[in-house]
């Protein structure tokens, strides 16, 4: 009976084992990147004392170009955020003040959450900056994932090396570990209620967690809607646009 | 018998005026010496006190735990209450909450975009309440270089440093950027009023100092305080005291599972302050007792010499009769006197000349100035400090090694013998 079973879970690895580490980063890149996307959400940012709830709109094209207006609550709204190309700007009514947002700035927190500036701007497709090797299977919460390693193949990045759980189905890190070029945990992030949306799998809950924030019990960005490819009005991503 | 001494040394000027003038001086400089090192100790620990700790203190526990990143959102809350409880408690002590903050302080150009930036360590101050008592405190205005002193909670100051960096003067609206207590993203308007400087070296290399209520603002800390700071009345840093307040006070708040309940923190548990106290101590105490003896040698020197002075007098007293006993006791009784009136007027006048430069100071500005390169910390005025150990520390060395000396010159008088003495009278 043990070696029936033996067998069985032999041919089901090799079975999976014949998706290449280029296919399996290609389909990850397929699911999360898109030529445009418009992304309602909301981000709840568990303090070590309390929680917030940030709401906003995404208007995306590519990897290069993002622009959010954050609505609720009433302290950020109207804020607004535009990144083109490597550079970030952030305008806030209350100054009415656009600030290119460089340097050492990236590194912090987007309005309290454990993401970073700099995760908004290497938002790109892992095969264009990271190499990847296969290193295992793993079962996690119950799903077949494959464990690959990620390590840069540009520099300057935040994140030199991370490892991901790559769900064999969906083709979605539901987990992943991101390190300094030192081996430190910097980060790490999950994927949850992952949805079928057109032809692409696509998380609608991630939850980012700074590993270095002590007490951190981490951020919650839940998608309530997210539309692809859709006619978007380039004017959108000026300068000028911030404050509109 | 007193009468008759007394009026022994009132009459006999010689047994009385210059002992007395030097033991009046030698007092009066003990006290001046001692209330002047109180006084550097307190002024080399005062400025600490300003700018970071207070004398003593009051964060929560879980600031206190991650204090070197200023994490505002492990603040105390509910400010006003705990200030008002420590006011009622303490009375001897101001208390003030502070805000302290990092982020980034940003220049715009003639249309708006980013000109510079730099990293910024802000102060937020309680300087425009109605019953602040800070003005009086930090004595900014005296270090305001450029401008003028805040008048609105929109108001800064930036050190001379950070001012030469982004090229802000008097007049120039900045952006702060940082985070609110509750992590949020923040952006404010500042209008710079004025250019300071410290004068304590890289301190305030990136310092901005603004209102508590501008950082309140600013930061979404409404009656919220990274700590609340005590400062001695007479700004005076005992030690002492602030370590027994922080024991007394813990005691109450001693509900571990809380990690936001308030703790008190004395000057010493401040970052390696406590080895630096103790250090500081050690030194002082023994550059005093070394200077106590050296003058209390000095005095019973002099006792010895007014006794032997008086060898022939001695002898004679001895030769018609008067008792040895007697003649030692009615000498010590003499200078138990001189040394009473020394100590007593010595006592006076030291303490009086310490009152004085306690309010006016000992200007080393020039002094100070030819050390402007050097990176140590240092006021250019220094306050002697009257304490109560002044009241006695110069009186009781006054008066007892004056008979002391006395005592050991007087040994002679026993070592006498009559055969002797008629030898010596015949010469």
């Amino acid at each position: 009976m043990i070696k029936l079973l033996f067998f069985c879970f032999s041919i089901l690895i090799g079975t999976e084992l014949n998706v290449s580490i280029d296919e399996i980063v290609k389909k990850i890149d397929f699911n999360l990147n898109s030529e445009n996307r418009f992304i309602e959400s909301k981000m709840i940012v568990n303090g070590r004392r309390s929680s917030r709830t940030i709401v906003s709109k995404s208007w995306i094209i590519g990897v290069d170009k993002a622009f959010t207006e954050y609505t609720y609550p009433a302290r950020e709204a109207g804020t607004k955020m535009l990144k083109i190309d490597n550079e970030l700007y952030t305008y806030s009514p209350q100054t009415d003040r656009i600030i290119q947002i460089s340097g050492h700035m990236l590194r912090q927190s987007v309005m309290g959450s454990d993401m970073s500036y700099n995760d908004i701007l290497e938002d790109k497709p892992l095969n264009d900056i990271y190499n990847a090797v296969l290193e295992r299977e793993e079962i996690v919460d119950g799903r077949n994932c494959y464990v690959i390693y990620l390590t840069a193949s540009v520099s300057g990045l935040a994140y030199p090396n991370r490892r991901a759980w790559v769900d064999a189905d969906y083709f979605l890190p539901i987990r992943e570990e991101l390190y300094a070029k030192s081996g430190q945990l910097l980060k790490s992030t999950s994927m949850k209620a992952i949805k079928r949306i057109g032809d692409r799998w696509f998380p609608t809950i991630f939850i980012f967690k700074d590993e270095l924030k002590r007490g951190s019990k981490g951020t919650e960005w839940i998608i309530e809607d997210i539309m692809f490819d859709i006619d978007m009005d380039s004017s959108i991503f000026l300068k000028s646009s911030l404050r509109k | 018998m007193f009468n008759f001494l007394l009026k022994g040394l009132i009459r006999d000027k010689s047994r009385s005026f210059f002992p007395v003038i030097i033991i009046t001086s030698i007092v009066a400089i003990i006290i001046f010496f001692s209330g002047f090192l109180n006084g550097i100790y307190n002024s080399l620990f005062f400025n600490t006190a300003l700018i970071n700790s207070g004398h003593i203190k009051v964060v929560t526990h879980a600031y206190n735990e991650e204090y070197q990143l200023l994490p505002n959102d492990l603040a105390l809350l509910e400010v006003n209450d705990i200030k008002k409880q420590l006011d009622s408690i303490y009375v001897d002590y101001l208390w003030t909450p502070r805000i302290t903050f990092a982020g980034l302080l940003d220049v715009p150009n003639d249309i708006g975009e980013t000109l510079s930036q730099s990293p910024v360590l802000a102060l937020g101050i309680d300087f425009l309440s109605s019953n602040s008592n800070q003005n009086d405190i930090w004595k900014l205005e005296d270090k305001i270089i450029q401008g003028k002193m805040l008048e609105n909670s929109y108001d800064i100051l930036v050190s001379e440093k950070l001012s030469n960096r982004l090229k802000v003067y008097p007049g120039s609206e900045v952006t702060f950027i940082g985070s609110t207590m509750h992590g949020g993203f923040t952006m404010y308007n500042y209008i710079v009023k004025g250019v300071f400087d410290l004068n304590m070296g890289p301190i305030d290399k990136d310092m901005m100092i603004v209102d508590l209520e501008g950082a309140r603002v600013a930061l979404d800390m409404n009656n919220s305080a990274s700590e609340i700071l005590g400062y001695s009345k007479k700004l005076f840093f005992d030690d002492k005291e602030t370590v027994m307040m922080r024991n007394k006070y813990n005691i109450i708040y001693s509900d571990t599972s809380d990690v936001y309940r308030p703790v008190m923190l004395a000057l010493r548990d401040s970052n390696q302050m406590d080895s630096l106290i103790d250090f500081s101590n050690a030194i002082m105490g023994i550059i005093l007792v070394v200077f106590l003896i050296v003058v209390t040698l000095v005095l019973w020197n002099m006792g010895i010499m007014s006794g032997l002075r008086r060898y022939g007098e001695i002898g004679m007293r001895l030769a018609i009769g008067e008792t040895k006993g007697h003649v030692f006791k009615s000498m010590v009784i003499e200078s138990f006197i001189i040394g009473l009136l020394g100590s007593f007027l010595g006592t006076f006048i030291g303490i009086t000349v310490t009152i004085y430069f306690q309010k006016f100071g000992i200007d080393y500005s020039k002094a100070i100035d030819s050390l402007s390169s050097s990176n140590f910390a240092m006021p250019n005025v220094f306050y002697p400090q009257v304490t109560p150990e002044l009241f006695y520390i110069g009186f009781f060395p006054g008066i007892l090694a004056t008979v002391f000396g006395t005592m050991l010159a007087g040994r002679a008088i026993y070592k006498r013998e009559m055969s002797q003495l008629f030898k010596e009278l015949e010469v």
